[in-house]
């Protein structure tokens, strides 16, 4: 058991090496086989410990391995060590499995893209960064792997990395994210000097043990972690990097972008939820942010001309639902729609790719149009991915995830009904953009004629995606329907189980309203962006919706208020102001030197005045004395 | 012996290289391989036939050299010195290899200039005779003035002779500290003696003690350099050759940083906790300072200049928090500041060899040409700004730890370290390697050669990453060491009795178990012993309940040991 738990991040890692350094002397076959069955290897390794795992509960509900001492100074000790439990399986099968098939689809989506080695050793390097980062057992081993992300998505968002543009997306995400970071590695600090471990297990324990719930050492490192938690998933008011971020290919957009990297601010939470429970101030916090976010988003996502850009804007906006459910205490509700979410929003992304691929990198839907019946799997599985995003009642899963985290947003003991209504706001949001992007790009007369059709590697991963979009829900089903709770008790292993109220409404009629609105909104789609056209003609030319497509300015403030003056800092003091006494001083003495070698000039009668004048100030001054 | 024979086959291959330079150029490049290759073997085999070691030298050589004047040829290696020897002459091997085809003109006289650098460092890094030490510290002046000076770029002579002037004006400074303090010892003890050990225990007035150790200051925190002394560094490095910036950067840098925990510490320790708050700050400055105009540059050479200053402010910041994380993580920083800017600058030397140029505007896209130069690049960008799984990471970190320790704003302010250097580290990547080709460059990638180079770099950098337990491992004692000078300044006084002979004296007993080393340093009985306090000290900070049960009274930094 244990050598496979190391094994399943080893061999992406391993693959990455390989790659990286032979890479060149490989055919393109190979290096697809080695790149995509590696991470075929460690999602079939991860099934084997996830029945391992199942047989072992409820006697056994973690796993923990240690491979070598890495760090042994003072009282820091740290150890590689991997740990597995509930939630760290949900990310790694995740993580391996919607991995594998991005890898798959990836084969041919980059078949004649000339970086094709360098494109697979990366995306290896962060399968394996990835699983690092839920496998640690101690909060330094997860800052390695999440740190290890970023790299990853850095390059990988540059990685068509003539454009400049492509460029400076790839610095923006890294830059923004290490501010976060920074926050984080701040608490880490203050957690490990409290506590003197970096043990995830002993430090949620010690803190329950040692802190006070709401001691303002409990808020202020919670609040620091939170920050490391919305830079890299992209939360207000950290998420102007993810938009941008979409100049990657679409393959790593779905891998990183939306299903696994950008989630892993879920997953620190999650992780460290003892640490937030302490800290009610934060938690309250995270709802709010959540609610802001799924707002902010979902209104940005309906103003997006590019394709990838909505669904980058619903992704911010479907992990501000991730946020809302932590914020309420809905641990599993969260960690549910995360792995709901990262099936059809990496649907969403692959499907995205073969579209503006087959129409020569044509991002602008509206440019779009009329694909349905030119490619009917991409359309269906498109389709089925969007109705899962916008919450299809009852056949999708995307319904049931969402649900449940509308459902706590109000009855959780923490929840209200204003969160649920910033929820169902967002649930109307999504419905609308969702399916204003499949009315826009599939519908209509055709705009752009597709040079090719999408092959079998693209198609195959496109319909698995689509199938688990639609029975991933079933794992988990409300009380009031079939009552089906395969996924939270898995889950409760590790996290503890939302406190509601009690004595709140009826679940069921909350079901139906958001049921309602997710119709609604599609129909509203429907009528405005295929019907009657005309009737969406004004909002799309407001101002208001120029703003929201700007991403509500967030993007010209950062760089007025912080871009420019460092730009502006480091332009005036180039050459260092502080060198500026080492040319005086220079001046100095060749002012001096020159002076003086001036009385130096040869002349006799020059000289000989200068004696007599000596002479005189030498007698006045003894005689006056 | 083995200490001396270090210094003297560098010494013996520096003339020897000189004197058949003459003839053939490949002699003088060979010979000095051989003698660096050797000076690692033999320092290898014998240190770690001597480890592990309980003792406080794992070797220790003294022999007389002007006993009228007490100076002697006291030579001791312990882990800090042998890890930062070990870098020494792996580096050392480096830049013979990188000078190989860069160095065509007087190559006898560059190599004996090389080898005479290295053999000052390896001297400065084990000399326990601080009339010797000043000599290794001088040794290592004059060859790299001629190394920049003669072998530099453009502007190479303005920066030789202000590199000169900083290193010797600083250098004078901390003779006439060394003088004094050979002079008080003499003073209150009768015994003349340059001897770093025997030194440790002079006695001196606070307000003297704190005057020879700005002496000492000066010479070290140039060296650094410090923020804002530093204006001959970022010269210095850029007119230098490849081999003449890689050891300013890896090694002799590191000889302040070595400096400080070898002699400030020790020395001085009640003197240099006061000192503290601004060598912080000043480590602090350092990092933000040195990052903002690394972030400034177009000079590529300038740009990775600049980065040395902001990391090591990280090394000052952690000598002035006394601890031992922080401590292991000044020395791991030393290390692997060592190979990443090392490994930086070769790489800038390679570029320039190929386009004639350091500009960075006029680069851009040069992945497509060079894809393994820009891997290299990339990977020693990261490790610059700290990413986890290479060396910087395992030394930022600890460093911080200890500083938020000692001062949690400090701390916080020099993590923002860690964003600034994401800027400016994914700047060299993106204006080097990626975007517009802004010149169309034929040029090729890494030769053979220089990929053994690069590679045994990367692998020194993610070894020390991943695996940094064998250096923390042997540094551990040396800085355990170190920090027991500083924690002996702080008594705890058990029995606080009424003052008995003058308001300046303070009479009190010391349990035995609770300080047994001073005993050995006041040499005198225990129990109720008078103490003389210098006339101008503030004595005592009452302290109530800390330890042993019995309230007690804290005497600090009130009296010279």
């Amino acid at each position: 058991m244990s050598t496979i738990i190391v094994l399943i991040p080893a061999i992406p890692f391993l693959s990455f090496l390989i790659l990286a350094l032979f890479g060149d002397k490989l055919t393109r076959k190979t290096v697809g086989i080695i790149g995509t069955g590696s991470i075929g290897i460690a999602s079939i390794l991860t099934f084997i410990i996830a029945i391992g795992f199942f047989r072992s509960l409820p006697e056994v509900k973690s796993y923990s391995v240690s491979i070598w001492e890495w760090i042994n100074a003072g009282n820091l000790k740290v150890d590689i060590s991997f740990s597995l439990d509930a939630l760290s399986l949900v990310f790694c099968f995740v993580v391996t499995f919607v991995g594998f098939l991005i890898h798959v689809y990836s084969i041919g989506f980059m078949e004649k893209d000339e970086g094709f080695t360098r494109f697979f050793a990366y995306m290896n390097l962060f399968i394996g960064s990835m699983l690092v980062l839920v496998l640690a057992d101690n909060i330094l081993l997860m800052y390695l792997g999440w740190e290890g992300v970023g790299l990853c998505s850095y390059l990988l968002i540059g990685f068509w990395y003539k454009e400049p543009k492509n460029g400076y997306a790839a610095r923006k995400a890294f830059i923004i994210t290490r501010v976060g970071d920074t926050a984080m590695i701040i608490g880490i600090f203050i957690l490990f000097i409290n506590f003197g471990t970096v043990n995830i297990q002993d430090l949620m324990q010690q803190a329950s043990a040692k802190w006070v719930a709401g001691s303002s050492i409990a808020v202020l490192t919670a609040a620091l972690l939170l920050g490391g938690a919305l830079g890299k998933s992209a939360q207000l008011p950290l998420q102007t990097w993810l938009p941008d971020a979409m100049a990657g290919p679409s393959p790593v957009s779905a891998l990183i972008h939306a299903a696994t990297m950008v989630t892993a601010g879920v997953y620190l939470i999650a992780r460290t939820h003892i640490l937030f429970s302490l800290a009610p101030v934060v938690q309250a916090a995270i709802a709010i942010i959540g609610a802001l976010t799924l707002l902010l988003a979902g209104f940005s996502a309906l103003a997006q001309h590019d394709l990838k850009r909505i669904l980058a804007y619903s992704t911010i906006s479907q992990i501000g639902y991730m946020f809302l459910a932590l914020g309420v205490g809905a641990w599993s509700a969260a960690i549910f729609h995360f792995m709901i979410h990262a099936f059809f929003k990496a649907l969403l992304f692959l499907g995205a790719g073969v579209v503006i691929l087959v129409l020569d990198e044509e991002h602008d839907i509206f440019r779009m149009g009329g694909l349905r019946k030119k490619m009917p799997v991409v359309f269906y599985t498109f389709l089925i991915g969007s109705a899962s995003l916008s919450a299809l009642p009852l056949i999708t899963a995307g319904f049931y995830s969402k649900d449940q985290i509308l459902w706590y947003a109000y009855s959780s003991l923490t929840g209200s009904i204003i969160l649920w209504l910033a929820g169902i706001v967002g649930a109307l949001l999504t419905a609308l953009y969702s399916f204003r992007m499949i009315f826009i790009t599939f519908y209509g007369e055709a705009k752009t004629e597709p040079s090719f059709l999408p092959g079998k590697l693209m198609t195959f991963p496109l319909i698995i995606l689509a199938l688990l979009s639609v029975f991933g829900g079933f794992v988990e089903l409300p009380a009031s329907i079939g009552n089906i709770h395969l996924f939270s008790n898995l889950v409760d292993n590790t996290l503890p189980t939302v406190v509601t109220k009690g004595g709140e409404g009826s679940e069921f009629l909350f079901q139906t309203l958001s049921a309602i609105i997710a119709l609604t909104g599609i129909y509203i789609a429907y009528l405005i962006y295929l019907k009657k056209p005309t009737l969406s003609e004004p909002y799309s030319h407001s101002r208001i919706n120029k703003f929201f497509e700007n991403g509500w300015g967030f993007d010209k403030f950062y760089d007025s208020v912080f871009v420019k003056p460092v730009v502006w800092l480091s332009a005036i003091d180039k050459n260092d102001f502080f060198d500026l006494w080492n040319i005086g001083l220079s001046r100095l003495a060749l002012f001096f030197n020159k002076r003086l070698s001036s009385t130096q000039n040869g002349k006799m009668r020059w000289y000989l005045l200068s004696l007599v004048v000596g002479i005189a100030i030498i007698l006045t001054y003894m005689l006056s004395r | 012996m083995i200490l001396i024979y270090l210094i003297l086959i560098l010494l013996a291959g520096a003339f020897l290289a000189w004197i058949t330079g003459k003839q053939n150029i490949v002699w003088p490049r060979i010979i000095s391989l051989i003698a660096l290759s050797l000076d690692l073997v033999i320092l290898i085999l014998y240190a770690f036939q001597s480890m592990p070691s309980d003792k406080d030298w794992l070797i220790d050589i003294k022999l007389d050299w002007i006993p009228a004047f007490g100076i002697s040829m006291h030579l001791a290696l312990d882990g800090l010195s042998l890890v930062m020897l070990l870098l020494t002459f792996f580096l050392g091997i480096i830049s013979v290899i990188i000078s190989w085809k860069e160095i065509d003109s007087r190559v006898g006289f560059f190599h004996f200039n090389l080898l005479l650098i290295l053999a000052g460092i390896t001297g400065v890094f084990l000399s326990l005779d601080l009339f010797l030490f000043y000599f290794f510290w001088e040794l290592m002046l004059v060859p790299m003035y001629f190394l920049i000076g003669i072998w530099g770029h453009e502007n190479r002579t303005a920066a030789s002779n202000k590199f000169f002037l900083y290193t010797q004006a600083s250098g004078l400074l901390m003779f006439i500290s060394i003088i004094a303090l050979y002079f008080a010892h003499g003073h209150s003890t009768g015994v003349y003696t340059f001897d770093y050990l025997q030194l440790l225990g002079t006695v001196l007035p606070s307000a003297t003690a704190f005057l020879i150790m700005l002496g000492f200051l000066a010479a070290f925190l140039v060296k650094l350099p410090v923020v804002p002394l530093h204006n001959w560094l970022p010269d210095a490095h850029t007119e230098a050759p490849t081999a003449g910036s890689l050891i300013l950067a890896a090694l002799l840098l590191k000889t302040g940083a070595y400096g400080l925990l070898r002699f400030i510490v020790p020395l001085f320790p009640s003197e240099a906790l006061t000192f503290a708050p601004v060598g912080m700050l000043l480590g602090v400055v350092g990092i933000l300072y040195g990052a903002k105009l690394a972030f400034a540059q177009t000079d590529l050479k300038r740009l990775v200049a600049y980065t040395s200053v902001s990391h090591m402010g990280f090394v000052i910041l952690g000598v002035f928090s006394f601890n031992e994380l922080a401590y292991q993580g000044v020395v791991i920083q030393m290390i692997a500041h060592g190979i990443s800017t090392g490994a930086l600058f070769i790489l800038v030397g390679q570029l320039y060899e190929r386009i004639h140029t350091r500009d960075i505007n006029k680069m851009g896209g040069l992945w497509e040409r060079v894809p393994v130069m820009g891997a290299i690049g990339l990977i020693f960008s990261m490790a610059s700004l700290g990413l986890p799984g290479l060396g910087n990471f395992i030394a930022e970190l600890l460093i911080l730890i200890g500083a938020f320790k000692a001062n949690i704003l400090l701390s916080c302010l020099a993590s923002l370290g860690l964003i600034a250097a994401t800027i400016y580290s994914l700047r060299i990547v993106q204006k080097v390697f990626l975007g517009n080709k802004n010149t169309d460059w034929k040029i090729n990638d890494l030769t053979i050669q220089e990929k053994a180079v690069s590679a045994a770099m990367v692998i020194a950098i993610v070894w020390l990453g991943l695996f940094p337990r064998p250096v923390l491992n042997t540094a551990k004692p040396a800085i355990l060491k170190t920090l027991n000078k500083q924690n002996e300044i702080t008594y705890r006084a058990c029995t606080p009795q009424p003052p008995q002979g003058g308001a300046n004296t303070l009479a009190f007993k010391i349990s035995r178990t609770e300080i047994e080393s001073n005993i050995l340093i006041f040499g005198k009985s225990i129990s109720g012993i008078l103490l003389e306090l210098p006339q101008e000290e503030k004595i005592i900070t009452p302290l109530g309940g800390k330890g042993g049960g019995n309230s007690g009274l804290w005497i600090s930094s009130n009296f010279r040991i």
